[in-house]
């Protein structure tokens, strides 16, 4: 019954999880007064835009996509290091060695959000960034291009994430 | 010892700001006077928390937050208005 | 004490990432590679000084942690959308740039159209 409710109406749960956590780190206390007042501000902030994309949006609640989550950051802040290593590597030779280049890659990402995010951690890791997306294909920014294959790309760039964010969005 | 290291890391910030600065001087394009915009917020919030941490007051974080937020907004407005165009 | 130690050097750490970032800006030949080099240092950069200072002050880390967070969604999605109008109003790429596909579909969907 409860997980019922809670099943239909994850959107509005989700956020209003996240806006509490947000309401409680910013104030740096659980007094009840200050509970009070964000409970009613997020509930209302949750059902008002429960239509809107969001984190949760199409989320699975399921164990192996919060443990996906878990180690989808794990490896996102690993990648993250090993990328400005890279790039400082880069900007400190003298002769500056680039090979920029765009790339056409795959994505198997169905959800709006996944995709999202995948860009979004695509972009803050090894020399690539984002540039266009359209349907499944993603456009890429590469700093010092190792290859122009799409399938091979894909497999360098893509899958690193795309294995987390398949169990977590699908 | 820590506040010596706290000024190095404060000396460091500040020469990227200056190097930004420069780009966003140079640009040539509108969009390298966006980047390096941006650039220089994310820097000048860096600088808010080290000010914060020199005068040990924590309000300043809440200035950071809310200029994280504005130089997010600002330059997604901006991009999307040089994009209109095309 | 080692505590305090740390997270200085996480704000050294930090400092010397952002100035990677504005040598980047400052080197890089085009505006795409400027706004890599421009988002990662500097994500890190403010990042890994976001997490001395929590190191310095224990009790401000809750903040500081939102703020992290925060600049961890908003950093490469505000270079994303940069991105994309750069490639749209057509600003040059270095001449060392080797494949641009975006451009290459463009050209054939309009060819086909």
């Amino acid at each position: 019954m409860i997980s019922d409710i809670l099943e239909r109406h994850r959107q509005i749960v989700g956020v209003f999880a996240a806006l509490m956590i947000f309401w409680v780190l910013l104030n740096g206390t659980v007094a009840p007064d200050v509970l009070a007042l964000g409970a009613v501000v997020a509930l209302l902030i949750s059902v008002a835009f429960k239509d809107t994309l969001s984190f949760f949006s199409d989320f699975r609640f399921t164990p192996a996509a919060v443990w996906a989550t878990v180690l989808y950051f794990a490896y996102f802040f690993k990648e993250l290091v090993v990328a400005n290593l890279k790039l400082s590597a880069v900007v400190l030779h003298p002769a500056l060695p680039i090979k920029p280049g765009l790339v056409k890659v795959r994505t198997n990402l169905k959800t709006p959000m996944g995709r999202l995010l995948l860009a979004n951690s695509i972009t803050l890791t090894p020399g690539t960034l984002s540039v266009e997306m359209d349907g499944q294909w993603l456009y890429v920014h590469w700093v010092v291009m190792e290859t122009d294959d799409v399938d091979e790309a894909t497999a360098k760039i893509v899958r690193g994430f795309e294995r987390f964010l398949e169990v977590m969005y699908g | 010892m820590v506040e010596t290291l706290i000024l190095v890391a404060a000396a460091l910030a500040g020469a990227a700001f200056v190097l930004a600065l420069d780009r966003f001087v140079r640009g040539p394009v509108a969009a390298d006077r966006v980047i390096a915009f941006d650039v220089l917020t994310i820097i000048a919030i860096t600088g808010i928390v080290l000010t914060a941490l020199f005068e040990g007051r924590a309000v300043y974080l809440d200035v950071a937050l809310v200029y994280a937020l504005l130089s997010f907004l600002g330059v997604i407005v901006v991009a999307r208005y040089l994009g209109k165009g095309a | 004490m080692t505590l305090d130690l740390a997270g200085a050097i996480l704000l050294v750490a930090g400092g010397a990432f952002l100035f990677l970032g504005g040598l980047g800006l400052y080197r890089m030949p085009d505006t795409f590679n400027r706004i890599q080099v421009g988002t990662k240092a500097t994500t890190l950069g403010t990042v890994l000084s976001l997490a001395g200072a929590g190191c310095l002050q224990p009790e401000w880390s809750f903040k500081l942690v939102l703020i992290g967070i925060f600049l961890l969604f908003t950093n490469p999605l505000s270079s994303q959308v940069l991105a994309r109008s750069a490639h749209r109003i057509g600003v040059a790429q270095a001449p060392e740039t080797r494949v641009d596909h975006l451009a290459e579909d463009q050209k054939r969907g309009r060819d086909e159209s």
